[in-house]
């Protein structure tokens, strides 16, 4: 990446708006003052972010690079490609989705649930916009430590100890990852011109880190390429490292659920595009089997649990672990078409399943469960909420005409590519899926009113507004992808050239 | 060379002010002014070479930016001390300004051990740090636990003191130039001779006691748990610290060449220390404990810069020696306000005191190594210095996995202060003023500014080489 000053920039403004907001929230006092400020924060936010899309292609409002810590060779540089256009507008749409669907909920201390929120959202932003890999690190922790408190203080009744298990489980990954780094950077200087002269000192840049990781000898990369998997895999998550995510989203508030599950678990992704893959192609090439079997496993075991689920957030988590088992393993089958879908689809997943948290929220809020045996008949009550989740619903199962179908495709195409035997198994996820969502809809929504959901009542116009956009999105996406090819196209074509 | 004599001078003064002046805030006021100004003249001789007494040093003493910008991080974290805690020494006894004038004696020798260049000057050093300190250990008389621990100190202090002039003996006399100074020792070629192999193991005993790194670290509960928790804060932060600046200029300029000979030791003493201390740590229930545990397993990684020994490792051990001390310093102030000092007292404390809680937070998450504190950029430097001498990996992913481990036992704190209830009514804090709170914001900002500008001390470490 070039050296570019523009006085501002988009990924500056993402990152920053955020921040600066969320600790102005916290000096606010009134109850209404916080959510209207947060929301119009969010706005604000995503204001930006759309401004970002439009000049997608302008290298010096997208760029950008400061001084920071220079006696080490790093520095604040950020920078937007086309998948952390498409996360950072996830993100960005997320967020005032989210406060505006929990609008009603009252919490303890808003303006500090608030403060966190933003907070979370600058270290997500922070997150895909990195292209230095201190600055990495940095937004990478600075993300966990907002969630933390936000699950451990305003969560459910196990809070404390399965946001302890959540936050030292990825506080320990991200640690191995911090040695990779090191070990990587440490090697920065051994670039040589065709002379033999040193050209570069030791540099955390993303450059640097793409050359010298890539030409480390086998072995090493083996090695490196575990320190940083393991990070990755904690919290994307993927089978075995899975088992902190039911409990916290289970646990955790419905608006934190939601950032978790929507944007947050496509950090892990994200930073297999944007490091793991360019950095270690050998290793990917070497690993890339054992990857894909522990993602496929994990699909068909998630899917199995989420089938025995009674309680709605468990099932719903289980089946956010089989989705991104896909995505991983479409992405270390390193197929141009597989790796253009997982793109799209972490977008399309995080619509649907945010999606899918503000039904159970509703749910919840008026009947007080969320286990499916307890509830019924509610389509009878509520018929607007009952047409968006099965909309949501079958989106997340990826039928034709929605969002998750084109991804989905796109990822079954590339695994079919990579192997035959593979794809069949994965696919048996997507008849599985349908087995619990329809069974879900079907016991909760429809079947008689019992004393529980006879009280209930539709929902508030606003969450009608909310889902109504979601599901706004949900259609444009699966019936005119063709923005988001275009966004990725060159990201992808780049990403797969580093493995020729 | 003004830290050193000022300081001794100031500590007379403030035992004259204890015999003149019945009134118990002046020495406080005296003791900050005296280290505002100790603290100024140092920065001025680090600043422009210069010092304000011309004294024939025969080269016993080096003095470079280096260690005087190490000098000038003991002052500052004194004096945030001093403004955090003095008011407490008054908890301790009557004799509070005796109490002021040990510990600039302390930093007298602190001075001397970061600055020395001969076996001598380390070993007067060592002493001069040690000795008011069983003082102070001691120093809440009618306390059995007390005086035990100073008992307990004093007796092992002097014990290490004697192997450690044992080991200077062997190393004079296996030496054919027969002199003291640190880059004089003859360390043959090849195989060291045994009468300085000898000595080099019985200082590095010696060396771990005080800084208490493990299997030497067994008085370390006792003392800092019986110790009046004004003082543990003080042995806890500027004294240890200093204890490994002079580890690592003594293994530094007299060992470092055969660095390869006695590195082994050094790995086992590392892995050990990381290993106790922080498994020890997640067992108690007292937060002063915790932290007399967490202090050795914060030793582990500092070991780790003596493990290194090169440039990363020399300027992150200072990294280290700020942000540790400022964060204990910052964490011991919060605990001598409390009632309480098991975890569970500090249920409840967020509704209680917003402040404490807030500040106790990020000094915990700054011991923890977080990004964005002081604590982060120290561990970071201390992997990066680890990892660069591309031996012992396992030693690496073992203090990873350690500093995971340390992120348990701070965090329950942390739960405590936030997410407990507190079950009685009582306030669990004694009297807080608002000056108090408004220094613990500062120490917040300073530990924040530091982990996001570690250059501002990294900087002024080679700002100007004195000969």
């Amino acid at each position: 990446m070039e050296k570019l000053h523009g006085w501002i920039s988009f990924p500056d403004l993402l990152i920053w708006l955020p921040l600066i907001s969320g600790l102005v929230t916290f000096m606010l006092r009134k109850d209404k003052q916080v959510k209207a400020w947060s929301l119009f924060a969010s706005l604000l936010t995503l204001a930006v972010s759309v401004l970002s899309l439009v000049y997608a292609n302008d290298k010096i409002l997208n760029y950008v690079s400061w001084k920071w810590l220079s006696t080490l060779g790093a520095s604040y540089s950020l920078g937007l490609d086309g998948v952390g256009h498409i996360l950072s507008f996830l993100t960005a749409v997320s967020f005032p989705l989210i406060f505006a669907a929990t609008y009603k909920s009252e919490y303890k201390h808003s303006q500090a649930f608030y403060g966190l929120m933003l907070l979370t959202q600058a270290g997500l932003m922070g997150v895909f916009c990195a292209m230095d890999a201190l600055v990495f690190y940095f937004f990478w922790e600075l993300a966990l430590i907002p969630v933390y408190f936000l699950c451990s203080r305003w969560g459910g009744e196990k809070r404390i100890q399965a946001t302890f298990k959540f936050f030292i489980y990825t506080f320990a990954g991200s640690l191995l990852m911090l040695l990779g780094i090191i070990v990587v950077y440490l090697h920065t200087n051994n670039l040589m011109d065709a002379g033999g002269n040193i050209i570069a000192p030791h540099s955390f840049s993303i450059n640097a880190f793409y050359d010298v990781a890539a030409r480390l000898e086998p072995t090493k990369q083996y090695w490196l390429f575990g320190l940083f998997f393991i990070a990755f895999a904690i919290k994307m998550p993927i089978f075995p490292f899975h088992t902190w995510q039911p409990d916290t989203y289970e646990q955790a508030p419905a608006a934190t659920t939601m950032v978790l599950s929507g944007v947050m678990v496509k950090m892990g992704l994200f930073a297999v595009i944007r490091w793991l893959l360019p950095m270690f192609p050998a290793a990917v090439d070497h690993f890339g089997y054992i990857v894909i079997g522990l993602s496929v496993i994990g699909m068909i075991y998630a899917s199995l649990l989420a089938m025995q689920q009674d309680d709605l957030k468990r099932l719903v988590a289980y089946s956010s672990i089989a989705h991104i088992g896909l995505m991983c393993a479409a992405l270390f089958a390193n197929k141009q078409i597989g790796t253009q879908g997982v793109m799209i689809q972490m977008f399309s997943h995080g619509i649907n399943i945010i999606g899918l948290w503000i039904v159970i929220d509703q749910i919840e809020k008026q009947t007080g469960v969320r286990k499916i045996s307890q509830l019924g008949g509610i389509a009878r009550k509520a018929p607007a909420l009952t047409i968006m989740l099965v909309v949501i619903a079958l989106a997340n199962i990826a039928l034709p005409l929605t969002n998750a179908f084109v991804g989905e495709f796109m990822m079954f195409t590339g695994l079919f590519k990579y192997n035959v035997w593979v794809t069949a198994i994965a696919g048996l996820s997507i008849i599985l899926a349908a087995v619990y969502t329809l069974r879900m809809i079907q016991h909760v929504f429809y079947g008689e009113v019992n004393t529980l959901t006879a009280t209930m009542k539709d929902i508030p116009n606003s969450v009608k507004w909310v889902l109504g956009i979601l599901l706004v999105m949900i259609f444009v996406i699966g019936v005119y992808p063709q923005p988001l090819f275009d966004l990725t196209k060159d990201t992808v074509a780049s990403l797969l050239t580093r493995f020729k | 060379m003004n830290a050193i004599i000022l300081t001794a001078i100031w500590g007379v003064v403030m035992m004259l002010a204890g015999a003149f002046i019945q009134n118990k805030r002046i020495p406080k006021y005296l003791a900050i002014s005296g280290i505002l100004l100790i603290l100024v003249a140092n920065c001025w001789e680090l600043y422009t070479g210069q010092t304000l007494f011309s004294v024939d040093l025969k080269d016993m003493i080096h003095l470079n930016s280096f260690n005087l910008a190490f000098i000038s991080i003991a002052l500052i974290c004194t004096l945030m001390y001093f403004l955090l805690s003095g008011r407490d020494f008054e908890k301790v006894g009557t004799h509070v300004a005796e109490y002021f004038a040990l510990i600039f004696f302390i930093l007298c020798g602190v001075s001397l051990v970061a600055t020395f260049n001969t076996l001598l000057i380390l070993f007067l050093g060592i002493e001069i740090m040690s000795i008011p300190l069983y003082i102070l250990t001691g120093s809440d008389k009618r306390n059995l636990k007390s005086n035990e621990a100073a008992l307990k100190y004093f007796l092992m202090g002097s014990f290490s003191t004697g192997i450690m002039l044992m080991g200077i003996v062997l190393i004079y006399g296996g030496n054919s130039s027969a002199s003291f100074y640190l880059n004089q020792i003859h360390l043959g070629v090849g195989k060291m001779p045994v009468m300085i192999a000898a000595g080099l193991v019985l200082l590095m005993i010696s060396m771990s006691f005080k800084v208490s790194a493990a299997p030497f670290h067994f008085w370390t509960p006792d003392v800092y748990d019986g110790a009046p928790t004004v003082f543990t804060a003080y042995m806890a932060s500027v004294v240890k610290v200093a204890g490994f600046f002079a580890f690592m200029r003594l293994f530094e300029n007299a060992f470092g060449t055969i660095q390869p000979q006695w590195q082994n030791l050094v790995v086992i003493i590392t892995a050990a220390t990381l290993v106790i201390g922080n498994f020890t740590a997640v067992f108690q229930q007292s937060v002063k404990r915790m932290l007399a545990y967490s202090s050795i397993a914060q030793a582990g990684f500092m070991m780790l810069a003596i493990f290194a020994m090169n440039l990363a490792a020399k300027e992150g051990l200072v990294l280290y020696a700020a942000a540790y001390s400022l964060a204990s310093i910052g964490i011991f102030a919060i605990l001598i306000k409390m009632k309480d000092y098991t975890i569970s007292g500090f249920n409840g404390l967020a509704k209680e005191q917003p402040v404490l809680a807030f500040a106790a937070t990020v000094f915990l998450l700054s011991l923890t190594g977080i990004p964005l504190t002081a604590g982060f950029q120290a561990k970071f430097y201390m992997l990066l210095a680890a990892i660069n001498t591309h031996h012992f990996v396992w030693l690496v992913i073992l203090a990873v996995g350690c500093a995971a481990i340390s992120a348990y036992y701070y965090f329950r704190v942390i739960q405590a202060i936030y997410f407990k209830e507190s079950t009685d009514a009582e306030p669990h804090v004694w009297d807080v003023t608002p000056a108090f709170k408004f220094l613990l914001l500062l120490l917040v900002a300073v530990i924040i500014i530091l982990g996001v500008k570690p250059e501002l001390i990294i900087d002024w470490l080679h700002y100007f080489p004195l000969p």
